[in-house]
């Protein structure tokens, strides 16, 4: 235990690390700014926010001591353990839980309000893996397909009703995991085509997706090579299947979904074509993103310097130490510092691969992928939210955003894959 | 591949975000932004207004408070609604409807309740204020006039319009802004700069503390006062004169160009235009299409100036050699253009430039004008010449004073008369009229006074202007203190001058001498017509009067143009008389010709063209 304590040390991969440590203390500042009122400057203040968030990352680097303390096998050896265990809380959320702003996604501890969803992403990316790495699974086996997928849908499924469709949706992040370990790419595919003509249908309407299409299979049709034989029937019900599922997206927009839906998508797909109306949707229902984008706007270049951020002072941005932390960063950090915290999230998510590869473990190596979507997924739909790239889905950006059971563990996602990293010459001998 | 795929996609998403930013933060980004954040609003400090003084340090214009009563209607908390509305002085409905409109308006944010509250109803309010929450009072600063008169030169003040705002960004909607004379052409002047502080605010608009320490805050920069070149007794007396005739009254300093009274007929008390009855006046101004009290007639009123026209014909004339002064024409009670006879007051017989300008020989000057065209070839050329003269006058162009209307009046030239005659179809026999000052030629009364300050320096003017001194210092305005020269060379300038003075003596002004002060003037009697149901139908003669004295070392030059006055000795004689001894003695020693002028007035003249009956002109009134 003291030999393989020191040899984590030496082995941990100190330049993700660093970048961890960088994105926390960024993080930390930016809440500080913006939770900050000009009455209570201290810092070590735990009734206020920052104060609060300046505890959680005590609370995680306790958590990164133990991480790194225990026995690497552990966490493939009690994997199965943790999904359960994550299942039955958020399944016991039902009974017992808090809600907080409309959502029951939480369990009140008392000093602390724990949120198992969070648990849940952790445990859920260490069982992927432990199944995939199993001897007796063959990833080329439907039945194998369809377990791996499962493992993933039951958590997802249990948090939406919470309601939390943002949280859920990051699970579905893991089946690229599945997809790495060699999932047939049709899957891959017909989710990308699913996306596609969704879009395409609200954006242009059933007919001229039909249209297109119907001409897009002619004009191959017409180049085809003529030894090539075209099975008629298939690419004929794949077509029907393809118009019927553009005429349910219509259906499905129009009555499943709810007006909040309907214009998040519009919005974001800028279906609205009058553009007072858009401005005026912009303002209104898309609020938060409107001022989240005109603050990192007016940051400008070079940002309008720490504690001097004027919309971030006027709580303009609703949400601003949680899901639109990056704004803040915009505001008063300009374009400099917007571009820092993107170069670090690329570079540490770009690391993690790199790690993930040299794995000689198949455990470490998937678990190591299930790290990667996830806090890949997060960070994609966070940013492209703040920026308004994406509709607003409202989720955390990672190791930033303020709250205790988010940082926890994503520092724990992130640690448990480094120890696994760390130990990786160690099974060798 | 599927392990690289991971990479791109991670290496992707980075670009695109770093393309977005930098689209949202370089391309996008506005360096106003202090002014379009809604975070920070600009409170101002409004400067005092500067005040204006005339030309002896009395009092023109200065500033009085007034209190608007604000309400934010989100803190109002339930009161005695009938108890308020007594301190208020305003009925229970309007105090309920404009409760009603400022809530419409905002709740969070303050809208005046009741403008402009006196200074008595401040002072009963003003104590029990604190009883009432969410109204207060704000002090707002007003124009305070301390004179009824010069309404028109002093001109007025009023919010900015969104056209002003589009042009000049240093308004903000609300503001005052200088609209017309003086508070408009010195508006920069008068205005000084406003301080602004920083605020800023959270999204509920609430004010929570100043923004970067109040670090980009400024201080206002008070209004300078000035000192205007008008003489505040005499201003008042001519406005008084002109009671009940239209018209234009201008008078000026000869060696300096300085403008001592700018009258309009009719005016009113500029005080009109401020407080609470403010829109209510200017309709009833605005709109009052006879009589026109905004039309400042003093610098707008273009038309012919008579017989006041022959001293420059016959200085013209002297200066191209055409005539000298004992050159004679006489005078058949009239003379011919072509075959039509024109008439001639001037009782007929023989007449030199002396008994021409005294008498106003009206054969005697179209002589004149044909022998000043006969020294040319070509009409065309000798009208280049005389354009040339007249216009050194500072006639037919804009004179370049301080205020910021005018007109430019007409002297006709070449291309005018080929236009309306064709080329070389037309002659001096053609435009004849021009001679004795009817015709085509136009001057405004600015521009009569100006000509004959021109007269009275013995062939130069300065510009008229009507500012003397910003703050404590006077002005150097090269445009206002240097001379113009005229065309015209000074040896010609004294016979026409002392015929001038024998109007006085024994010509057409004889009556209105005053005693120990040598005057020179000349009377105008201007034919005028208008259409009556598009019929062109003769008003009564319009009575002109320019005037200068002393003689010899003159210090008023005036010129007096009375629509409908008949004879140009009645009103604008008997005005021009009055003002000059105003000026001059400072005291009236002919109580009767006073007494005529503030009781005698035109309104009855002036009603006829729309009494709907035919009517008479040119009556006898005394």
């Amino acid at each position: 235990m003291s030999v393989s304590g020191k040899s984590v040390l030496k082995r941990l991969d100190w330049f993700s690390v660093l970048i961890y440590i960088s994105l926390v203390f960024i993080g930390w500042i930016n809440i500080y700014s913006s939770t900050f009122t000009e009455d209570d400057p201290s810092i070590f203040n735990f009734a206020s926010l920052h104060g609060k968030q300046l505890f959680f990352i005590g609370t995680s680097a306790v958590a990164i001591i133990i991480i790194l303390a225990l026995e690497a096998n552990f966490y493939e050896r009690f994997s199965s353990l943790f999904y359960i265990i994550s299942l039955a809380m958020l399944l016991g959320l039902f009974v017992f839980g808090k809600t907080i702003a409309g959502a029951t996604s939480w369990y009140d501890l008392g000093f602390f309000n724990l949120q198992p969803s969070e648990f849940a992403k952790v445990a859920t990316a260490l069982a992927l893996a432990k199944y995939l790495s199993d001897i007796q699974t063959d990833i080329k086996r439907q039945k194998d397909q369809m377990i791996s997928i499962l493992i993933i849908l039951i958590p997802a499924f249990l948090i939406i009703p919470q309601p939390d469709p943002g949280s859920a949706l990051v699970f579905f992040a893991l089946i690229f995991v599945i997809f790495r370990e060699g999932l047939p790419l049709y899957y891959l595919s017909i989710g990308i085509m699913v996306i596609l003509i969704f879009i395409l249908t609200l954006m242009f309407g059933t007919i001229w997706v039909a249209i297109i299409l119907g001409l897009l299979l002619a004009l191959f049709l017409l180049l085809k090579k003529p030894s090539f034989k075209v099975p008629i029937i298939p690419v004929t019900l794949i077509y029907v299947a393809i118009v019927l599922f553009s005429l349910s997206v219509n259906f499905v927009f129009n009555s499943v979904f709810e007006q909040r839906h309907r214009d998040r998508f519009g919005l974001w797909l800028r279906l609205e074509k009058d553009p007072k109306k858009l401005e005026e949707i912009r303002k209104t229902i898309g609020y938060n993103t409107y001022q989240s984008e005109k603050a990192i706007e007016s940051g400008g270049l070079f940002g309008k310097g720490f504690l001097e951020g004027t919309r971030t002072k006027g709580d303009f941005v609703p949400e601003q130490h949680t899901d639109y932390i990056f704004s803040t960063v915009g505001e008063e950090w300009g374009f400099i510092g917007t571009a820092t915290v993107v170069i670090l999230f690329t570079l540490l998510l770009l690391r993690l691969v790199h790690l993930a590869e040299r794995q000689k473990n198949d455990f470490s190596r998937m678990y190591g992928y299930g790290v990667i979507s996830i806090l890949f997924i997060h960070y994609f739909i966070n940013i492209g939210m703040v920026t308004g790239v994406l509709p607003t889905i409202g989720i955390p950006l990672p190791f930033f955003s303020y709250g205790g059971s988010g940082l926890l563990f994503f520092t724990a996602l992130l640690f448990i894959f480094l120890k696994l990293d760390a130990n990786r010459l160690n099974e060798l001998t | 591949m599927r392990k690289i795929l991971l990479s791109s996609i991670i290496l992707l998403v980075g670009i695109t975000f770093i393309g977005r930013l930098s689209y949202l933060q370089i391309f996008s980004f506005s360096p106003n932004q202090v002014l379009e954040d809604p975070a920070i609003k600009a409170v101002y400090d409004y400067p005092e207004r500067g005040y204006i003084y005339d030309r002896n340090g009395e009092l023109l214009v200065a500033n009085q408070p007034a209190y608007d009563v604000m309400v934010i209607p989100r803190e109002v908390k339930p009161l005695d609604t009938l108890e308020f509305c007594n301190l208020l002085g305003i009925d229970k409905e309007r105090f309920v409807s404009q409760l009603k409109k400022a809530r419409v308006y905002s709740p969070r944010l303050p809208s005046v309740l009741v403008p402009q509250l006196s200074k008595e109803d401040y002072g009963r309010l003003q104590e029990k204020m604190r009883r009432y929450e969410g109204f207060y009072i704000q002090k707002r600063s007003l124009r305070y006039y301390d004179t009824n008169s010069g309404a028109n030169v002093l001109g007025y003040i009023s919010e900015v319009n969104e056209w002003d705002l589009e042009r000049n960004p240093s308004y903000a909607a609300g503001e005052l802004k200088g609209t017309t004379g003086i508070e408009k052409e010195y508006e920069t002047i008068l205005r000084g700069r406003k301080g602004v502080k920083y605020i800023q605010k959270d999204r509920f608009n609430r004010d929570i503390g100043p923004y970067k320490n109040s670090t980009l805050d400024t201080l206002p920069e008070q209004g300078k006062q000035i000192t205007v070149t008008i003489d505040k007794i005499l201003q008042e007396y001519g406005e008084k004169l002109m009671t009940g005739k239209h018209g234009g009254v201008v008078a000026l300093e000869p060696a300096t160009g300085e403008i001592l009274a700018l009258i309009s007929g009719p005016t009113y008390d500029p005080a009109l235009l401020v407080g609470r009855e403010r829109s209510r006046n200017y309709s009833k101004l605005h709109y009052d299409t006879i009589s026109k009290p905004t039309f400042d007639r003093s610098l707008l009123a273009s038309q012919s100036p008579g017989s006041p026209f022959k001293t420059l014909n016959a200085l013209v004339a002297l200066q191209e050699g055409a005539i000298t002064p004992e050159t004679t024409i006489h005078c058949y009670n009239g003379f011919y253009v072509g075959k039509r006879k024109r008439g001639c007051h001037c009782g007929g017989g023989s007449r030199n430039l002396n008994s021409g300008i005294y008498l106003s020989c009206n054969a005697y000057f179209a002589g004149t004008f044909r022998k000043i065209y006969d020294q040319y070839p070509t009409s065309a050329e000798a009208m280049d010449v005389w354009e040339k003269h007249m216009k050194s006058f500072g006639l037919g162009t804009f004179l370049g004073y301080d205020l910021p209307t005018g007109r430019p009046g007409r002297i006709p030239n070449k291309e005018y008369y080929n236009r309306i005659y064709g080329e070389k179809r037309w002659s001096s026999s053609t435009i004849i009229s021009n001679s004795i000052g009817q015709g085509e030629v136009e001057v405004t009364p600015i521009q009569l006074a100006n000509m004959t300050a021109a007269i009275a320096n013995r062939g130069h003017y300065f510009t008229p202007h009507i500012l003397k001194k910003i703050g404590a210092e006077d002005i150097s305005i090269p445009e206002f203190t240097e001379a113009k020269h005229t065309t015209i060379d000074i040896k010609y300038f004294e016979p026409v001058v002392q015929g001038m003075a024998e109007v006085y003596r024994k010509g057409t002004a004889a009556r209105l001498q005053i005693e120990g002060i040598e005057i020179a003037g000349k009377t105008g009697t201007v034919e005028n017509f208008t259409r009556i149901n598009g019929v062109r139908t003769q008003l009564t003669d319009n009575s002109v009067f320019v005037a200068f004295a002393p003689v010899d070392n003159p210090k008023i030059a005036i010129a007096v143009y009375i629509e409908n006055g008949y004879f140009g000795s009645r009103f604008a004689g008997h005005i021009a008389s009055l003002m000059i001894e105003k000026y001059l003695k400072g005291e009236i020693t002919r109580g009767d010709l006073e007494k005529r002028m503030l009781e005698k007035t035109l309104e009855e003249e002036y009603a006829k063209p729309y009494s709907g009956q035919p009517f008479k002109i040119n009556e006898r009134v005394w």
